[in-house]
């Protein structure tokens, strides 16, 4: 990591274990949820928020992922496609309370994207949104159920989440822009 | 690092928080399209390849929904123009680029001013005016995508040229081989019937030579001429895949075994004694394919000439994959158009 630090692993373990306690809360136990998380690392964070409910409630709850990439409002923008990286959703998803799952909240647009993906599988009872970070920013009207950590950031820094799962480490940094190398990674 | 991972060990074990397969791909920017048009694949390089089987892949996903349709080309103009019969490409386009939420616009070239006399560049200068952004081409003339490609501001995809090229069915054809198999590389590939007229033939000697098959073409002679010195231009002098007129030898102990279609039309040319004795002789038949490996899977371009090049039973058998064939083209194609619409206009 080259930036600078604005979560330790203890600090990610605890708000994803947090976060499965508000998630349990908000919906009264475990009854007819299901978390979905938008690739790449929204996907390993479901897996954990599920691991971490099913430690404190007994209850297994099935995870799914979300590839967004053909639901994005800016495909005729970029320069070249991005990589899609496939979704599995082995469930249905009418009626049930879907927990979508995504590393940082920045503008709102992924999980727009992520709506609209979603109810092309069906009609969920209520879609809520848990995030491990939220930087502010938002461009269309969305807010988040259930944050992690709120970060005050500026539109010049970028939010960087690495997992174990993908990264080999964990860890949220923020650095300048600027100084960021340059990916063709979507900022989330 | 360890602190790190000392931090975290209530957590599960990093391999059961994988998600299988869709994951597993490299990062989105180790890898990217550049190709604006889709001519032939030998221009393709392996990672190019990789790209279009993964991307295949999720395509397959969005296909298995209940309402099989993302909105990755809302506002595209995806134009197809038909110079030669076809049914199942022209079709496999259409529901592509329909299942991308592109507009389809059909143009055949029988019921076109083409009929008045107007010239290939002429009617490709008039769709791209008319909004064309994607231009889906076939035509009987080798090249002809080519001229198309230079003179039309979007992207080109070859629908088969001539005898030439027909990409996107070398790249169904990998991608259903891949599926089934796995890997392609050391497979006994035998390609059957007439290679000589066949730009499917020539497309898949690219695709399943650069993919390490064992390759082999057989046939009457008549209908392999040129490809014996074609298979000997390998790096050093190395044989690049086999050239027979023994069914017998290609045939055992093969994984796979492609029968292309015999164009009637070849008898007057006296290529070909008869349709009888091509389908005694060449013909696919269940005897014929026991020689292969048991779980050989038997493919076909399509469209079929039953009891000539390919028997009945053989067709509709166990080990066809003949309909997987039509359904991977579809996602082939969605997967072609999708990366071809990232490329900027020139």
């Amino acid at each position: 990591m080259t930036g600078r630090r604005i979560m330790t692993a203890d600090e990610i373990r605890r708000a994803t274990i947090r976060l499965s306690h508000e998630i349990v809360e908000k919906q009264a136990g475990a009854e007819g949820l299901l978390l979905v998380g938008i690739q790449r690392r929204g996907v390993p964070l479901a897996r954990r928020i599920a691991a971490a409910i099913a430690e404190n409630e007994a209850v297994d709850i099935s995870v799914g992922a979300l590839d967004i990439t053909f639901y994005r409002d800016d495909l005729s923008l970029v320069a070249q496609q991005p990589v899609v990286k496939g979704t599995d959703l082995p469930f249905g998803i009418d009626g049930r309370t879907v927990v979508l799952v995504d590393d940082v909240l920045y503008t709102g647009r992924t999980i727009r994207a992520a709506m609209d993906a979603l109810v092309d599988f069906g009609r969920p009872q209520a879609i809520r949104l848990a995030v491990l970070v939220d930087r502010g920013h938002r461009e269309l009207p969305i807010r988040a159920d259930h944050v992690g950590k709120n970060v005050p950031t500026s539109r010049e820094e970028i939010v960087r989440v690495h997992l174990d799962e993908i990264d080999d480490e964990d860890g949220v940094e923020i650095e300048r822009l600027v100084d960021a190398p340059l990916t063709a990674e979507p900022v989330a | 690092m360890t602190d790190v991972l000392d931090g975290r060990t209530e957590a599960p074990a990093a391999d059961e928080l994988m998600v299988p397969s869709v994951d597993a791909a490299p990062e989105a920017h180790a890898v990217g399209w550049r190709h604006r048009h889709m001519l032939d694949v030998d221009g393709l390089s392996t990672a190019d390849i990789d790209l279009v089987m993964r991307t295949a892949d999720a395509m397959r996903e969005v296909l298995a929904r209940p309402i099989a349709k993302v909105p990755a080309l809302r506002g595209r103009n995806v134009t197809i123009l038909f110079y030669e019969a076809s049914t199942r490409t022209r079709v496999s386009f259409e529901v592509a680029a329909k299942n991308l939420s592109a507009d389809v616009v059909n143009v055949t070239a029988a019921t076109s001013s083409v009929t008045k006399g107007e010239s290939l560049v002429d009617t490709v200068r008039t769709l791209e005016a008319l909004g064309a952004q994607m231009l889906v081409m076939r035509h009987s003339a080798s090249g002809a995508p080519y001229l198309a490609a230079e003179v039309f501001g979007g992207s080109v995809l070859n629908g088969g040229d001539g005898w030439h090229a027909h990409p996107t069915q070398a790249l169904l054809d990998l991608y259903t081989i891949r599926s089934r198999l796995g890997s392609v590389a050391g497979k006994k590939v035998v390609i059957l019937g007439d290679v000589l007229h066949s730009r499917v033939a020539r497309s898949n000697i690219w695709t399943l030579t650069a993919a390490d098959a064992d390759l082999w073409l057989c046939g009457p002679t008549t209908l392999l001429r040129g490809f014996e010195s074609w298979a000997r231009r390998g790096v050093g002098g190395e044989r690049r895949f086999q050239v027979t007129s023994s069914i017998d030898d290609a045939l055992r102990d093969a994984d796979v075994v492609m029968t292309l279609r015999i164009q009637r039309e070849r008898m007057a040319s006296g290529l070909l004694p008869s349709l009888r004795e091509y389908a005694a002789r060449y013909g696919l038949t269940a005897s014929r394919l026991a020689s292969a490996k048991p779980d050989a899977l038997v493919m076909h371009p399509g469209p079929m000439n039953e009891g000539v090049e390919i028997a009945p039973d053989v067709a509709a058998g166990a080990q066809s994959v003949i309909t997987d064939q039509v359904t991977n083209g579809v996602a082939i194609r969605m997967a072609l158009l999708y990366l071809l619409a990232g490329v900027p206009r020139s």
